[in-house]
């Protein structure tokens, strides 16, 4: 467990990350490994973000572990531990409910062209091209075109088709039909390639390694400590304000929310008001409501109830309709013993996308009131899947988009970071402001158990460079 | 280093991001991607790789330089041939 506050730290870092999210976890991690000084800083009494579990009686819940794709397993090689790679296995039970079609599938490409084909009786050729589309984007394309109107190209007036192509996307990272194409496209690809993989043994197994092998890295690790400032001294970056301290370092890397970062913590007059005006402009992507139930000892759920339910009783697919607190559409994470191996104990996470504004703010009374409607709610719709679930659970609890703002700092509770706009920004700080970088949840591909460690990678690299341009290391090699 | 060097270098730090592919059958001539599997983030690896190992640096720009080993031993010759 990583240590509290700030005591027996070094004198300078050449690198500080703030907050310890998959990103700036695995960019703290991959600078070690490139020989720096680093140190990681979090906010929360446990390190992971979003990537969270909780404990209550005898359950174990996981947050945001629903499933991730395969390249996960490389990413953990590659980035942490051959053993932590072990670790990922596949989901296989994923399933559909709603008014236009129900169906299971592993969620590649082979079973989606198949039930295309078969059960929506699309032409296997249109599906075929409609794949080698979407896997030839990359995020340098145009981002002109929506994903509506990719999707049109292929399979026009098709909402039952869309349907199946967009829920879990939504889900997996709050974009709409209207968001880019390219953003769906690499998220939906990366999926398509060999289904969906999650981490045996949970969320805090996954996290208490990453802990490990980020001590034996020589990292500084440390929760409950909360960044206020980054201070910038002649145009550069050289430090943060922790806990009312001032930590020196050469390099910054926020993990936190971009704008939060931009605007809150550097020093007015360090960004020129094109950028801050851009940065405000960046819409902040939307947050999440779940409902956690943990089973009693002794009852179970049979496996072939799935791993994933995308479940929805709307006519249509409608991504604001997702947003609404009349909710229509869910996703039931069903979580199995086997999942978590020597913890015999089964229990089921509801998730829905919602709005920050529709639960911030409220009375006491009232908020507590929309917590149990929507408790009870998600029971009555979980008992088609679940025969007797009321009688199953022990443990019920929901969480708002106001819980996520609490636990995460994230701006209005983000559950998915920025739209779009927010990778130029991301990527044009350390432009704007040498020695600070941003990883996090931004422009939707950034987003995700993969591609937040990706993105800690992606920006590590250029910390990596930052930092020997600064002091001409030599070689370590010859 | 001579191009055999840097050949041999490469294919070292290959090895070790993608250890289960055999390397030895591939062509200098033919693209990386066409007979490895190598990904965006496994070329990165090589990027910053090249840096910490001989203080090389390849910016993002010179990236499709990277595309089958003889581009990559002719555009990091001149970077590397003092080393």
């Amino acid at each position: 467990m990583a240590l509290k506050g700030l005591e027996n730290l070094k004198k300078e870092y050449d690198c500080i990350v703030v907050g310890a999210g998959l990103g700036g976890l695995t960019c703290a991690n991959r600078l070690a490994t490139a020989g720096h000084s680093v140190l990681l800083l979090e906010q929360h009494f446990q390190f992971g973000g979003l990537a969270a579990w909780f404990k209550r009686k005898k359950h174990i819940f996981d947050v945001a572990l629903h499933g991730f794709p395969v390249g996960m397993k490389k990413t953990c090689r590659k980035y942490w531990n051959k053993e932590m790679a072990d670790c990922i296995v596949p989901l296989e039970g994923i399933k559909f409910d709603n008014p236009q079609f129900s169906i299971s599938t592993t969620y590649e490409r082979e079973d989606f062209t198949r039930l295309l084909d078969e059960k929506f009786g699309v032409d296997r050729a249109t599906v075929e091209q409609f794949f080698d589309a979407a896997r030839a984007m990359t995020f340098t394309d145009d981002d002109a075109m929506t994903t509506r109107q990719f999707l049109n190209q292929f399979f026009p007036g098709r909402t039952d088709v869309w349907r199946l192509l967009m829920e879990p996307i939504t889900y997996a990272n709050g974009s709409t039909l209207d968001d880019p194409a390219v953003s769906y496209c690499i998220v939906f690809s990366n999926f398509m390639s060999k289904g969906v993989y999650t981490f045996r043994g949970g969320t805090d197994l996954i996290i208490k390694m990453m802990e490990e092998q980020l001590e034996r890295n020589g990292v500084d690790a440390r929760v409950k400590a909360l960044v206020e400032k980054i201070t910038v001294e002649e145009g550069r970056v050289t430090g943060v304000i922790a806990n009312g301290r001032h930590l020196r370092c050469r390099s910054v890397v926020s993990n936190g929310n971009l704008k939060t970062t931009i605007l809150k913590m550097l020093p007015p007059e360090v960004i020129s008001p094109e950028f801050r005006e851009r940065t405000e402009k960046v819409r902040i992507n939307n947050s999440s409501c779940q409902v956690y139930m943990g089973i009693k000892d002794g009852e179970s759920i049979d496996p072939a109830t799935g791993d994933l339910l995308f479940t929805s009783t709307a006519e249509e697919f409608d991504a604001e309709k997702m947003l609404d607190k009349h909710v229509t559409s869910r996703t039931f994470s069903l979580y199995y013993p086997t999942g978590r191996p020597g913890h015999n104990r089964y229990t089921i996470v509801s998730s829905t996308n919602a709005r920050y504004q529709d639960w911030a703010g409220l009375p006491l009374d009232k908020y507590e009131n929309d917590k149990h409607a929507l408790a009870e709610d998600t029971l009555d719709h979980l008992e088609k899947y679940v025969p007797g679930v009321r009688d199953k659970i022990d443990h019920l609890e929901v969480a708002t988009p106001t819980t996520f703002q609490r636990y995460t700092l994230h701006l209005a509770g983000s559950s998915f970071g920025t739209k779009f706009e927010g990778l130029q920004i991301s990527r044009g700080i350390q432009d704007e402001v040498p020695g600070l970088f941003h990883t996090g949840s931004v422009a939707i591909i950034m987003s995700g158990w993969l591609g937040a460690a990706n993105y800690g990678v992606i920006v590590a690299n250029e910390v990596d460079r930052y930092i020997r341009e600064q002091s001409q290391v030599a070689p370590s090699v010859g | 280093m001579t191009g055999e060097g840097i050949r041999q270098a490469i294919l070292d730090i290959i090895k070790e991001i993608v250890p289960d592919e055999d390397l030895s059958s591939v062509d200098p001539e033919k693209p990386f991607r066409d007979q490895i599997d190598l990904d965006s983030m496994d070329f990165l690896d090589i990027v910053m790789e090249l840096r910490k190992r001989y203080s090389v640096e390849v910016p993002e720009q010179d990236y499709p330089h990277l595309l089958s080993m003889s581009s990559t031993v002719d555009y990091l010759l001149p970077k590397m041939e003092s080393l």
